[in-house]
């Protein structure tokens, strides 16, 4: 993309074509004689790690269209058989749904290194530019995507970022219906937002093209700031910048493939694992980690119209860096007061990210206005400011010279780097929906915790018999069929015993000749009937309150695990909030302290947020005969119905845990042979004078 | 020694090659299987049962199994002797009838009903055989469901089915 190609083909049939369409000389000039400064270090990875993250989002993203129906009625459905009957459905979603934290995870390290090295500055304005745009449509289909799901989450995001739009004076209400196309967030909406979804990905792309492409003309900046001026301060595109690329990005997906296969709910919120649902909004909503800096801007503003123009104008800001920056050394290597205030407004971004986790209340606020205070007051004050006070350390002649001088420090900061990344992504929210006051559930001994869990197949069939026994009087089982009792990773029925427990259950069926519904008892292939005709019914035979559906309850209940614990739990693997919250609920029925006021119809329990709680106490000792001599107690019951959810919510477990360490096992082999490969490819770069006499030892080691 | 460097040096770009081209084919399964047929739809492919009572003696009735129609026709004793009295080596699939029905059913006929030229559904009672007729392109059926005359090359197919009594079939 930078002028006319140098590049000959030699085949003949090339030769012609080339004439007429020289798209191979585009190609080669622009990814293989490209020439990229010798001294790039791994923060120049990123580029080539988001270009393939927006692949693996439109690949994996297309694919699971195939299976989503964007309608209020199915989406939320879709999704949950999506993972369940889908051939690798849960793994192309987990894999969409991490890969939009691994795309930002990625974009935030990229922009804070053009921040760090100065690379929005002349001649790279434009391309600077270009990336905020990108950041921004980013975000627009980040958030588009998160709704699709139709989870709580989904739905109260969907009803609060639309709601950012009726702070504009005079036009707002007119605009905020007009997104929605209703009254409210509902069917309507939902469609457009599937639509753009599906749209902006290519317009980012296109984006991407034209950054490229700026790219390209203006040259890659590099850590000295200083521009290429020789042949000696650049290398080729390929092999160079391509294997040192490739090594980075396997690093990178390892990383990835941790949350997808490990922990792939970490990032998200147990709420969204609950129906959307217009009358209740969670007691603690909060966006996705890579929003909640801007999030806690807008929060931090007491006055609405002005918290929505701070959240814009943190963004759009941006855009000026290039002229807010009034140095004229690029690099904050030779910036040493800039390389301070850098540092600090990380960290002051990071701190809002907490901050935007956190309830909106006492000293969170607080600190939330301190630091977007700064955030401003860098940008606005700060930036110009210093340009006109520092005096820079002297600056190299060449890269070369540079390169020559120094060898080390890169390293020891993409080490700094990474961990301030990954403090960065540990700085997400864990999830609030559970008890804030009430004390915390016991973390127990799961069988299937950590990377080789596996289910207990005995475990699962009692589990299954608390639940035939005692929940599904209430509680319905909807998104299951019995034909997963005997599917692989979960109780291990036979089908003898599928079709057997099926044929003990009535399911309507119909309409026949004469147009009657009538009753047939169950085979494999039906859901687990509910125990109510509807909502309705079941609210007034219950006193009011709905017993959930246990579908997905053990992905859709968890508690505020707290620091520094959630960022333990991304290196343990802990990902049994939801069953220790169960155990704790079904064991947490105690006698109410003297002065609590204990609404009527409800019960007390320790464990649940509130205390009063719908559902009477469940189990007690003795009430379900286990034949394989497990004791027979409370404990017992409720750890078991509590493993049986557990697979009932996540039936593809065991299978997710057993790919994910063959694909952790190929990574880090891959990683081993891209390292050694990029190590050979720079080896005459890094070692020229030893090469040239043929004296190194080490240039006959791989 | 000079010459050993190369060849360790190519083994390594293969080796990682190689690696990156598993890696890339393993990624394919997943996105390729998908678009099979999911675990519900496989389930809700399981057999069915019919009861043939209501039918009379003359009438065509249309089920559906695994989304397909299927035509199950109680022969009138004239569609029968009819469909047995053609040459079976004149027809352009030949078949005889009895292989197209089961022992001591014979009035019975179960057959896919999709034309096997390019799937559109003929009528029954129609065309030249007392059999079936495609409106599309104007193949003809006899009373077996075999091709007797148009473009369809091939008989309506037999769905795989058993009778469980004399009046019940289980269809798979």
């Amino acid at each position: 993309m930078s002028g006319t190609s140098s590049y000959q083909p030699q085949n003949a049939f090339l030769k012609w074509f080339e004439r007429r369409l020289p798209v191979l000389g585009l190609v080669h000039s622009s990814f293989i004689a490209y020439p990229t400064p010798r001294n790039l270090n791994y923060w120049w990875t990123f580029g080539g790690i988001l270009s393939f993250m927006l692949g693996v989002q439109i690949v994996t993203g297309v694919v699971l269209v195939m299976h989503y129906t964007p309608h209020v009625d199915f989406a939320f459905n879709s999704v949950e058989y999506l993972m369940r009957d889908v051939n690798y459905g849960w793994l192309l979603r987990y894999l969409h749904a991490n890969g939009a934290a691994m795309f930002f995870l990625a974009v935030y390290v990229h922009i804070f290194r053009g921040m760090y090295y100065g690379s929005y500055k002349a001649p790279r304005e434009v391309l600077w530019i270009l990336g905020v745009i990108i950041y921004l449509l980013m975000m627009a289909t980040g958030f588009m995507g998160y709704v699709l799901p139709w989870g709580q989450m989904s739905y109260w995001a969907a009803t609060v970022i639309t709601n950012l739009f009726s702070a504009i004076p005079l036009v707002g209400e007119p605009i905020v219906s007009w997104l929605w196309g209703g009254y409210s967030v509902g069917n309507p909406t939902l469609q457009r937002f599937f639509s753009l979804h599906y749209l902006l990905p290519f317009v980012i792309a296109g984006v991407v093209v034209l950054h490229v492409w700026a790219l390209h003309v203006v040259g890659q900046n590099n850590p000295t700031g200083v521009e290429p001026q020789s042949d000696k301060d650049t290398v080729p595109f390929t092999p160079y910048a391509t294997a040192k690329d490739a090594f980075f990005m396997a690093m990178f997906c390892i990383v990835y493939a941790w949350f997808v296969f490990y922990i792939p709910n970490y990032l998200g919120h147990p709420d969204n694992y609950i129906p959307a649902n217009p009358g209740v909004t969670p007691s603690h909503i909060v966006p996705e980690w890579y929003y909640l800096p801007f999030y806690a801007i807008l929060r931090s503003i007491p006055n609405k119209l002005l918290g929505v123009v701070a959240l814009f104008s943190s963004i759009l800001l941006l855009a000026f860096l290039p002229w807010l920056d009034t140095s004229r050394v690029r690099s904050a290597t030779y910036r040493p007061l800039y390389k301070q205030f850098f540092w600090i407004f990380v960290v002051v971004c990071i701190g809002l990210g907490w901050l935007g986790s956190k309830p909106a209340e006492g000293g969170y606020v607080w600190a939330s206005r301190i630091l977007t205070a700064w955030y401003f007051i860098h940008l606005l004050v700060v930036l110009p400011l210093l340009g006109l006070i520092e005096t820079p350390r002297p600056l190299p002649t060449s890269i070369s010279e540079a390169v020559l001088k120094k060898r080390k420090a890169g390293v020891a900061a993409l080490v700094l780097g990474i961990g301030i990344g990954l403090a960065g992504l540990l700085g997400s929210p864990m999830p609030a929906s559970a008890a804030e006051e009430a004390e915390k559930p016991p973390t127990l001994k799961w069988s299937f915790a950590g990377p080789f869990g596996t289910f207990d197949r005995a475990q699962l069939q009692r589990g299954f018999k608390v639940y035939r026994e005692v929940c599904q009087n209430c509680h319905s089982l909807k998104l299951l069929s019995f034909r997963n009792l005997g599917e692989p990773g979960g109780p291990g029925f036979t089908p003898a015993q599928v079709e057997a427990i099926a044929s003990e259950y009535k399911v309507k069926d119909g309409p026949n000749d004469q147009g009657e519904m009538f009753e047939r008892p169950a085979r494999p292939a039906d859901h687990f009937p509910p125990p109510f005709e509807n909502d309705a019914q079941a609210r007034q035979v219950n006193g009011g309150a709905l017993p959930p559906d246990m579908s997905v309850l053990a992905k859709a209940r968890g508690y505020e695990r707290g620091f520094p614990n959630f960022v333990f739990d991304v290196f343990t693997q802990y990902q049994e909030l939801g069953v220790d919250y169960i155990v704790a609920i079904l064991k947490g029925y105690e006698d109410p302290p003297k002065d609590f006021a204990l609404p009527p119809g409800t019960q007390y329990n320790k464990m649940f947020p509130g205390h009063a709680i719908g559902m009477r106490k469940p189990l007690v000792d003795k009430q379900v005969d286990y034949t394989d001599g497990t004791p027979q107690t409370v404990d017992q019951y409720a750890k078991d119905v509590a493993a049986f959810m557990m697979w009932a919510a996540e039936p593809h477990l065991e299978a997710r845990k057993r790919i994910g360490f063959q694909v952790l096992i190929y990574l880090i082999i891959f990683s081993g042979l891209l390292y050694f490969t990029k190590k050979k490819v720079w080896h005459e770069i890094e070692k020229p004078r030893e090469i040239a006499h043929g004296q190194d030892p080490r240039a006959t080691s791989l | 020694m000079s010459s050993a460097e190369p060849t360790r040096r190519d083994f390594l770009y293969i080796a990682t090659g190689a690696m990156g081209a598993i890696g890339a084919a393993a990624t394919l399964v997943p996105l390729i299987t998908q678009m099979n047929p999911d675990a519900s739809t496989i389930a809700a492919g399981a057999p069915i049962e019919v009861d043939l009572a209501p039918i009379a003696e003359g009438q065509v009735i249309k089920v559906f199994w695994r989304g397909k129609p299927i035509f199950i026709s109680h022969r009138t004793k004239k569609e029968i002797d009819e469909a047995r009295a053609v040459p079976v080596n004149s027809l352009p699939d030949p078949q005889p009838d009895e292989a197209r029905v089961k022992p001591g059913h014979d009035q019975w006929l179960v057959v896919i009903g999709i034309c096997t030229h390019l799937g559109c559904i003929p009528l029954a009672h129609q065309g030249d055989y007392d059999g079936w007729f495609c409106p599309c392109h104007g193949s003809q059926y006899d009373s077996s469901g075999r091709i007797r005359k148009g473009p369809a090359p091939a008989n309506l197919p037999l769905p795989p089915y058993a009778f469980i009594s004399d009046s019940k079939i289980q269809i798979g």
